[in-house]
């Protein structure tokens, strides 16, 4: 796209870019040590997700302040105006996943004296790697702005979905099997679903993607196939 | 409760838009000054009780075009208008029009506020009573106070009527010659950046009155800031280099446009 007449705009649109570009790669970090904390019972890594959340609390505040400096400034129009709300929103969805990764890093400690299961472990493992490519391809498609690979991540969020439903059925058989299982359990259970959630926030990171660039909301019910609210119910 | 109900009927308006019946139909629309030639083909209708706002770079035609709503370019010699335009069906530059009364159907205010040096009263009388819309000096005194009220200057002027318009503020004389515009009961009212030589605060003045006498007129309103035009008009036409590039909603226009051209002037791009 051409360049704005006062070449200043360019460089308050370009910082929100750079900034966004940023706060995905911090996020994508910190949910990928939260797992990994959380497979290898680190406490030190756990310590440090904790800590690294202050870091994109503060990135996502910082946007929001620019955001609204520019529009004031500006009064952006069209692609220009749905670009900064664009980033707006993008911030609190990856401010949300950081929130994320560090509920399970807090998880570590109350899970760390449970020997997990080892298919456990990687049944997580393997949700959080679905969820991380999600994350990934999405700030990639942020890059470039593609509608039509937006829409395909969009389309892709039911994986997820089916895996944390299997990973569900797997905890309660677990909590089943010995009540002195439950705790640890229950806290897998809530990780599992925050890595569930954390596709989702990829999910809407990829629809306000498409918004931006073509000015249309994405056609369509998003994909589900989180069936778990519905396990352990009659006929199930 | 009240503010939802009038969001409603706002929405409501908006919504009806597009079943709006036109109150002003330009048809290839071209006009030339002289060898050079302003405007291509315009087709470009302008639907009743709507705030058509025609926005576009200096030099695009949108000013032009707005003059030959009201033949305001037969004042130019060398102009010459081809294609057809109407007013409630009525051809416009069919011969047997009477271009004075067709203003007075059409009203116009200008950029610059050019209120008559004369009293703020002779300014709205002036144009009823050489068009022989009042009998009595009461009929005068209520088209003066009835013009001045809908141009929202009556409580700021009603003690001093007699003093001469000329002494008043900028933005009061620009509402003055909506007033005077307004006095001869116009059908549709052409704005051409009736708030470029307005301060922020006699602009919104303007702005609200413009966002009330929708109710009772048509207006078209050429301006250069987009913001005006997103905040006024319901629908909006984009002018360049003497074509009309796209006509739309103004909700969509300032969001979400069709053209690129239109994209990248609203948004102070090189194009």
């Amino acid at each position: 796209m051409s360049t704005h007449i006062a070449s200043v705009y360019d460089e308050d649109l370009k910082y929100l870019t750079r900034r966004i570009s940023e706060m995905g790669g911090l996020a994508e970090q910190m949910v990928a040590e939260s797992v990994r904390a959380l497979v290898n019972s680190d406490l030190a890594l756990a310590q440090k997700v904790i800590s690294d959340d202050a870091i994109l609390d503060e990135a996502e505040r910082q946007i929001g302040e620019k955001a609204i400096v520019t529009i004031a400034k500006r009064q952006p129009m069209a692609a220009d105006l749905r670009e900064i709300m664009g980033s707006i929103r993008i911030a609190a969805d990856l401010e949300r996943v950081g929130d994320l990764g560090k509920n399970n890093a807090k998880r570590v400690i109350a899970v760390a004296n449970a020997s997990l299961p080892r298919q456990l472990a990687r049944g997580l493992e393997h949700l959080a790697e679905l969820a991380l490519v999600q994350l990934k391809e999405v700030l990639d498609v942020y890059a470039s702005r593609s509608p039509e690979k937006a829409n395909s991540i969009r389309e892709r969020d039911n994986e997820i979905d089916a895996i944390y439903t299997s990973l569900f059925r797997e905890l309660l058989t677990y909590m089943m099997e010995d009540p002195r299982n439950i705790t640890p359990c229950t806290h897998l259970l809530f990780c599992a679903k925050n890595i569930e959630r954390i596709g989702d926030h990829a999910t809407n990171i990829a629809e306000t993607i498409y918004y931006m660039a073509t000015g249309a909301q994405p056609v369509g019910e998003r994909p589900k196939d989180d069936t778990a609210n519905t396990v352990g119910a009659i006929g199930n | 409760m009240n503010m939802m109900s009038e969001a409603a009927v706002e929405k409501a308006l908006d919504q009806k838009m597009n079943t709006v019946p036109f109150k002003m139909i330009g048809k290839d629309v071209s006009v030339y000054y002289g060898e050079k030639r302003a405007l291509f083909d315009v087709n470009l209708n302008v639907r009743e009780n709507t705030v058509t706002a025609l926005i576009g770079p200096s030099g695009c035609g949108k000013s032009t075009f707005l003059r030959t709503l009201n033949r305001m370019n037969d004042t130019i010699d060398s102009c010459r208008v081809t294609g057809k335009i109407t007013l409630d069906d009525g051809d416009i530059y069919d011969p047997s029009i009477d271009v004075v009364e067709l203003r007075a159907r059409v009203g116009m205010v200008f950029q610059k506020p050019n209120p008559f040096p004369k009293s703020i009263y002779e300014n709205v009388t002036y144009g009823p009573k050489i068009h022989g819309l009042a009998r009595t000096k009461a009929d005068l005194d209520q088209i003066v106070e009835t013009s001045l009220q809908k141009a929202g200057l009556w409580n700021e002027v009603k003690d001093r009527l007699h003093e001469s318009g000329t002494g008043l503020s900028g933005g009061q004389q620009q509402r003055l010659c909506i007033a005077r515009a307004v006095a001869v009961s116009p059908e549709v009212i052409l704005m051409d950046e009736p708030c470029s030589a307005l301060d922020p605060i006699a602009t919104a003045k303007v702005e609200e009155l413009i966002h009330e006498l929708r109710t009772n007129y048509t207006i078209v309103i050429v301006t250069h800031s987009m913001q005006q035009a997103a905040r006024v008009s319901q629908r909006t036409a984009m002018f360049h280099l003497g074509n009309l590039v796209e006509e739309n909603d103004t909700d969509k226009m300032f969001t979400n446009p069709d053209d690129q051209r239109t994209q990248d002037y609203i948004m102070g791009r090189f194009g």
